[in-house]
């Protein structure tokens, strides 16, 4: 679960980050009042969206006085913001931080994630700060600096010194980045992130260090121990089919193409998009409905798939398991017949029951195609949707 | 012989009286596992269908004699229910949990440093050798017993792989589903190794996903140190870049561990890789014989 940079730093703050005074607005004339709450300027002015790369598309400015701040602020609300990392779609600005300036004097790139390769917490940095670190890694690896941390011990005080003179900090950064780091961890670890990601972190004029923006993303299987982190969630961030599916405890993602899928389970989920790009046709989404699809569950997994209007055929696959195939057969022509399908289905059916199940199929009146086996069902449906377009 | 577990395998079930953990509990004592005690706390000394109830695993394990734990304990327990069975002497752990925090894992990953315990998972389907013992919820009929071992990622997706060497009739030795989160007790190379020194076994099928590179390592040990044929898929070639699909494990980033990369290279090490995922027995036998 991805959250606002406001809400990342206000967090951060209670870890005993160091992070620009500021404070999220709505509206312009609260932007130039709280602009000069913060005292003088100048002050930045920050789109809040759930993307990277604001800077560049025009949502992060640059205020001198406090009506500049108003003026800018004013012109964010409603504006479509595009980056590299919103889509074409962009994403709509409905709230702005406005935030105290500094002076910087250099920029640095921190970040902390779970590393897959040692089962542990890494700390990420480089004196390359500001930049694309997916750009630092390409061209110049050697520019990252390592830690790996133990869970028993948090990140200790000579790793995180360690890095610091790596960094090419002074005695007295050094003195700060200590703190700084380790608090950054411990942030990391007991809000159960997935990522922490500090760029820039910046060295001021006045030689202070300061955390300028921050992402934080959280492992949302353990937000059921961060109430308080789960209800910062902003749903004007999604996709609200995405919404809509994860309330049936469905694992939807949309993507562009014109066949919806449902299937059990994550990987086979995936293959079936595979194999529907493999004989030539464009999934238009990935839909797990998991492994007690009810007919409920399969009826909401139809809607869903059917509100996108780019959909021209349907897929299921279920390979049944512990599922009886029977059962699967009744919801999906009980939710065939309650949305009412006009585009070709395909169905493929395996597992226990599935003479039965095809059975049920075949003579529930409805225009279901049956399929034996993923490379028919992939190649029913492909050619259906074809003839059809 | 097989990988793991085979007809002597005494199992205990952590969370044995919950709906999940009793059915499943069931489902493999019907396939003819010794399912011999299952573990709930406060529920000690009763039982339930026949199983006998414990309040700790060291009881169950000193009352039975078990050497494996399979554990459907909630997520918010998972963690805890793992690091109890390793305590206690349990050899192999399986835990089938879908839905623990990655931090979790993390300590769990250093408790068990220095110790013998093996786990597999979790958010796994878990391990069965056909006709011998099935300990997790795949379904028992689709296997067979035979020479092809089977690791995976993912469970469904197993179940299509068995399905397609057993309507070949082709069996298994042992099918292995490592789960599919980020951080997990045993990777795609511990199975294998294990199926390499495994007389039985005489060719693999490994499925991957995008994310990560453990598949590229398993194919590393391929190349170097295998000599039964191994065949691969690798699901995701069409996600998109920085969603997540179902799997926590499953994140494309930075343009590393994107299926078209991990194809290539595991081609490069030797290994048959099915373009389809209809043809994952096919392609084991473009490089064995059954």
């Amino acid at each position: 679960m991805n959250i606002h940079e406001y809400q990342a730093k206000a967090i951060l703050r209670n870890f005993g980050v160091p992070v620009p005074e500021g404070h999220v607005v709505y509206n312009g004339n609260s932007a130039r009042d709280w602009a000069r709450r913060l005292g003088d300027g100048p002050w930045a002015v920050k789109a809040q969206i759930h993307a990277g790369g604001r800077g560049k598309g025009g949502g992060v400015k640059i205020a001198k006085t406090a009506d500049e701040v108003k003026q800018y602020a004013r012109d964010m609300f409603g504006m479509t913001l595009v980056t590299h990392q919103t889509g074409p779609e962009g994403k709509v600005v409905k709230r702005v931080l406005v935030e105290k300036g500094c002076n910087i004097a250099d920029e640095f790139y921190v970040s902390f994630l779970v590393d897959r390769a040692t089962s542990k917490v890494t700390l990420m940095a480089s004196a390359e700060g500001g930049m694309d670190i997916e750009e630092v890694a390409a061209k110049t690896p050697e520019k990252i600096f390592f830690e790996s941390i133990d869970p028993l011990t948090g990140l200790t005080a000579y790793q995180a010194r360690k890095v610091a003179f790596k960094l090419g900090f002074a005695l007295p950064q050094v003195k700060q980045a200590v703190p700084l780091l380790q608090n950054l961890y411990k942030t990391f670890a007991e809000a159960d992130c997935s990522l922490l990601e500090i760029n820039p972190l910046v060295l001021t004029g006045e030689g202070d260090l300061l955390c300028l923006d921050a992402k934080l993303n959280f492992d949302e299987n353990a937000l059921f121990r961060h109430v308080r982190i789960r209800d910062l969630r902003d749903y004007d961030e999604e996709d609200p089919m995405e919404i809509e599916a994860s309330q049936y405890d469905l694992s939807y993602i949309a993507l562009d193409g014109n066949i919806g899928c449902m299937v059990n389970g994550a990987g086979l989920a995936m293959a079936t998009m595979d194999i529907i790009k493999h004989y030539g046709g464009d999934p238009a989404n990935f839909l797990d409905v998991g492994g007690g699809a009810t007919i409920e569950r399969v009826t909401e997994a139809f809607k869903i798939i059917l509100s996108d209007d780019k959909v021209k055929g349907i897929l299921v696959n279920i390979f049944g398991g512990i599922m009886k195939c029977d059962v699967i057969a009744t919801g999906v022509i009980e939710a065939a017949k309650q949305v009412g399908v006009s585009v070709p289905l395909v169905v493929r059916l395996e597992g226990t029951n599935v003479e039965l199940g095809k059975k049920m199929l075949a003579e529930s009146g409805l225009n279901i195609v049956s399929a034996d086996g993923m490379a028919d069902a992939a190649e029913k449906i492909v050619k259906a949707v074809q003839a059809a377009g | 012989m097989s990988i793991l577990i085979d007809k002597s395998t005494k199992v205990i079930t952590q969370g044995i009286t919950g709906a999940t953990g009793l059915f499943h509990a069931q489902g493999a004592r019907e396939y003819g596992t010794q399912m011999v005690a299952g573990v709930t706390p406060g529920k000690g000394g009763t039982s339930i269908d026949g199983f006998p109830v414990f309040d700790t695993v060291e009881d169950a394990v000193k009352q039975t004699g078990a050497t494996a734990s399979v554990i459907y304990v909630p997520p918010i327990g998972s963690a805890d229910a793992i690091m109890e069975a390793v305590d206690a002497g349990i050899e192999l752990v399986i835990c089938i949990t879908e839905g623990v925090p990655v931090l979790d894992m993390v300590k769990v990953k250093q408790f068990m440093q220095g110790k013998q315990a093996r786990l597999i998972g979790p958010n796994c389907p878990g391990v069965i050798t056909p006709e011998e013992c099935k300990i997790g919820i795949m379904p028992g009929y689709i296997h067979k017993k035979g020479p092809v071992g089977v690791v995976s990622r993912s469970g469904t997706l197993t179940y299509e792989a068995v399905w397609q060497l057993t309507t070949r009739g082709i069996g298994q030795s042992t099918c292995v589903g490592i789960g599919g989160d980020p951080v997990n007790g045993t990777s795609h190379l511990d199975v294998l190794e294990m199926f390499e020194a495994d007389p039985e076994t005489e060719a693999v099928i490994m499925i991957g996903e995008i994310g990560g590179d453990a598949e590229e390592q398993a194919a590393e040990y391929v190349k170097n140190k295998m000599s039964k044929p191994v065949a691969a898929f690798i699901a995701g070639a069409t996600a998109p870049a920085g969603k997540r699909m179902g799997h926590a494990g499953a994140i494309i980033s930075g343009g590393k561990g994107d299926a078209a990369s991990k194809k290539a290279f595991l081609r490069e090490c030797g290994i048959s890789v099915a373009d389809s995922p209809a043809e994952m027995a096919e392609a084991l036998l473009q490089v064995w014989t059954a």
